[in-house]
C-alpha cells in the first residue's frame, strides 16, 4: 500500500498535461509572430510550400491527387511523415534537405486544421512507449529530461523564452530563429543540445518514436503546418 | 532549386484605388557576418535591390541591405491605374536574378 | 557538432591574431559613428525632425532574426507633395541600414510592410524623405529576445 501511495504520488508529481490544459505553441507568441503565420500571403514558409507542390506535381501526381489527412496520421509504426515520403521517392532526397522539407511542408499542409490522429494501439505501442521513455528520462551534461520543461514548467520562462508545451502541430515549421522551414527531428537536437546531450542522428529511431509520442499527446489538437515559431 | 520568388496582386481592382502588393523572395541573406564553428567568415550573399514597374513604368524600388531578414517581405501600395502587367524584379550578389509578373484588370 | 578538434582549431585561429572575431572595446561609440553615418548618407546632412512617420514594430520581439516592422507617412502623396523615399535604420547592427525604398506619387499611401534583423535590444529608426527635400523620423525602443534551445554550427 505504501508502494502504491509512493508511486502514486510519483505520478501526480510528473503529471502529464491534462487535455483541456492543452495549448499550441501559436498560443505563446507574440502578436506579429502570430500574424506571419496566419497570413497565407506573407508567412515565409509559403515559399516552401510552392516548391513543394512543384515537386509533388512531378514525383507523386501519378499516383496520389492529394494525401488530405494523412499528416493527422503520422509518424505511424515508426515511420515519421518524411521518412514516409521519401521512401515512396526510393529516398531521392537527403533528410532536412530543401526538397523534403517543400514536399512534407506541401503534404501536412493539406491537413491543415485537422485534428491530430494518433492511437495507442498495438501497431504504434511499443514506439509510443519508447518515445514516452524517451520523454522522460533525463539525459545531458544538465540532466534534464523533456517533461521537466514541457510537462511540468511550461508558461514559465527559460532566459527570454515563454517555455511551451512542445506539441508538435505545425511541423514541418519555419523558426524565425533558423531563418527557414525545418522538421520536427531539427527542433528535437535544438533541445538536446541545450540540454547539452549528443543528438541523434537524422532519421535515428529515438526521434520517430520521441514525435510519436508527442503527437499521442497533441492527440485531438489541430494542425497548423505550416506553422511559424520563434 | 531555383529562385522561388512570390508576389500578391488583386486581380481585379477599380481605377484610382490603392491597392496593396505583397512580395517575397527565398532568400538566405547571409549577412556577411556569421562565421562557421571553426571561425571561418561567410562571405556576404543578399539580395540588394528589388524594383515594380507598371506597364514598364516603375512605381517602386528598395534598396536591401544585410540587415534584412532572410527571406524578405517587402510590402507596398501602387493606384491601379490601368489593366496590364506589374513586373516584379530582385537582384543581388553573386549574379542573383528573379522576376515575376501579375496580371491587373482595372475597371 | 562542434568537435574537440574543431574547436581548439577555432580557439587557435582566434589566439593567432583573428581581430575581426572580437569586438572591438568601443563598440557603442563605434555603433553611434555608423548609425550617424548611414543616416548622413540618406540626408546628405540636412535636419531630420521628429513626427509625420509612424514605425510599427513590437516593443518585445521573439527573435531578432526576423522583426516585422511598417512604416506609415503622414502625406497627400500628389505631384506636388508626397514621400520620396523611407528609410530604415536599426542602433546595434554591425551595419545599420536596413532598407532604402523609393515611391512616389503612384503609390497612393505612403507605407512599406518589411521584416528587418534586429540583433540587439536598442533602437530602430525610420526616416522619410519628403518631395520638399525635408527629412521626418520616428524612432521606437525595443527589447529583443532570444530562443533558448539553438543549434550547433554557426556562431
Amino acid at each position: 500500500m505504501r508502494i502504491a501511495l509512493a508511486i502514486l504520488a510519483f505520478l501526480l508529481l510528473t503529471a502529464e498535461i491534462p487535455l483541456a490544459e492543452r495549448r499550441s505553441g501559436y498560443e505563446f507568441m507574440g502578436r506579429e509572430t502570430r500574424a506571419m503565420q496566419d497570413d497565407d500571403t506573407t508567412n515565409p514558409a509559403l515559399l516552401w510550400v510552392l516548391d513543394g507542390e512543384a515537386l509533388f506535381k512531378s514525383n507523386c501526381s501519378s499516383c496520389h491527387a492529394d494525401l488530405k489527412g494523412v499528416a493527422a496520421r503520422y509518424p505511424k509504426a515508426g515511420v515519421s511523415l518524411d521518412q514516409k515520403i521519401n521512401h515512396a521517392l526510393k529516398s531521392k532526397f537527403a533528410y532536412e534537405s530543401r526538397e523534403l522539407l517543400a514536399l512534407t511542408a506541401y503534404v501536412a499542409k493539406q491537413s491543415k486544421g485537422m485534428p491530430i490522429e494518433m492511437e495507442w494501439n498495438e501497431a504504434n505501442r511499443p514506439f509510443l512507449e519508447r518515445g514516452r521513455a524517451t520523454f522522460f528520462r533525463r539525459q545531458g551534461q544538465l540532466n534534464l529530461a523533456c517533461a521537466q520543461c514541457h510537462d511540468d514548467n511550461w508558461g514559465k520562462q527559460l532566459a527570454g523564452s515563454v517555455i511551451p508545451q512542445a506539441h508538435p502541430t505545425g511541423y514541418p515549421i519555419y523558426r524565425l530563429e533558423w531563418q527557414g522551414l525545418g522538421s520536427v527531428q531539427r527542433r528535437f537536437r535544438n533541445c538536446l543540445i541545450g540540454v547539452r546531450a549528443e543528438p541523434y542522428a537524422y532519421g535515428a529511431p529515438e526521434y520517430v518514436e520521441l514525435e510519436m509520442y508527442l503527437m499521442w499527446r497533441a492527440r485531438g489538437m489541430k494542425l497548423e503546418t505550416p506553422a511559424v515559431r520563434p | 532549386m531555383a529562385a522561388r520568388v512570390v508576389v500578391n496582386v488583386p486581380a481585379t481592382a477599380k481605377r484610382g484605388e490603392v491597392i496593396e502588393i505583397r512580395t517575397l523572395a527565398g532568400h538566405e541573406m547571409e549577412t556577411g557576418f556569421r562565421r562557421t564553428d571553426r571561425g571561418v567568415l561567410i562571405p556576404r550573399d543578399i539580395i540588394t535591390r528589388f524594383v515594380c514597374t507598371y506597364n514598364g513604368v516603375e512605381v517602386f524600388s528598395a534598396d536591401l541591405h544585410p540587415a534584412m531578414a532572410a527571406n524578405p517581405l517587402i510590402s507596398f501600395t501602387t493606384i491601379a491605374t490601368e489593366s496590364g502587367t506589374l513586373e516584379f524584379k530582385w537582384t543581388g550578389d553573386n549574379g542573383y536574378s528573379a522576376t515575376q509578373s501579375a496580371a491587373i484588370n482595372v475597371t | 557538432m562542434t568537435t574537440r578538434r574543431g574547436f581548439l582549431l577555432a580557439l587557435g585561429s582566434i589566439a593567432a591574431g583573428d581581430a575581426l572575431a572580437q569586438l572591438p572595446p568601443n563598440i557603442a561609440a563605434l555603433r553611434q559613428a555608423a548609425l550617424d553615418e548611414g543616416v548622413r548618407k540618406v540626408t546628405g546632412g540636412a535636419q531630420v525632425r521628429p513626427g509625420k512617420v509612424k514605425l510599427d514594430i513590437p516593443p518585445l520581439i521573439d527573435n531578432g532574426n526576423t522583426v516585422p516592422l511598417t512604416v506609415t507617412v503622414e502625406s497627400p502623396m500628389t505631384e506636388a507633395d508626397h514621400v520620396k523615399a523611407i528609410h530604415v535604420f536599426t542602433e546595434k547592427n554591425p551595419q545599420p541600414f536596413v532598407i532604402g525604398a523609393h515611391l512616389g506619387p503612384r503609390a497612393g499611401r505612403a507605407k512599406l510592410a518589411t521584416r528587418a534583423r534586429i540583433a540587439d535590444t536598442g533602437k530602430v529608426i525610420a526616416i522619410a524623405e519628403m518631395s520638399d527635400g525635408s527629412f521626418w523620423s520616428d524612432t521606437v525602443s525595443v527589447v529583443v529576445t532570444l530562443s533558448a534551445c539553438l543549434e550547433d554550427g554557426l556562431i
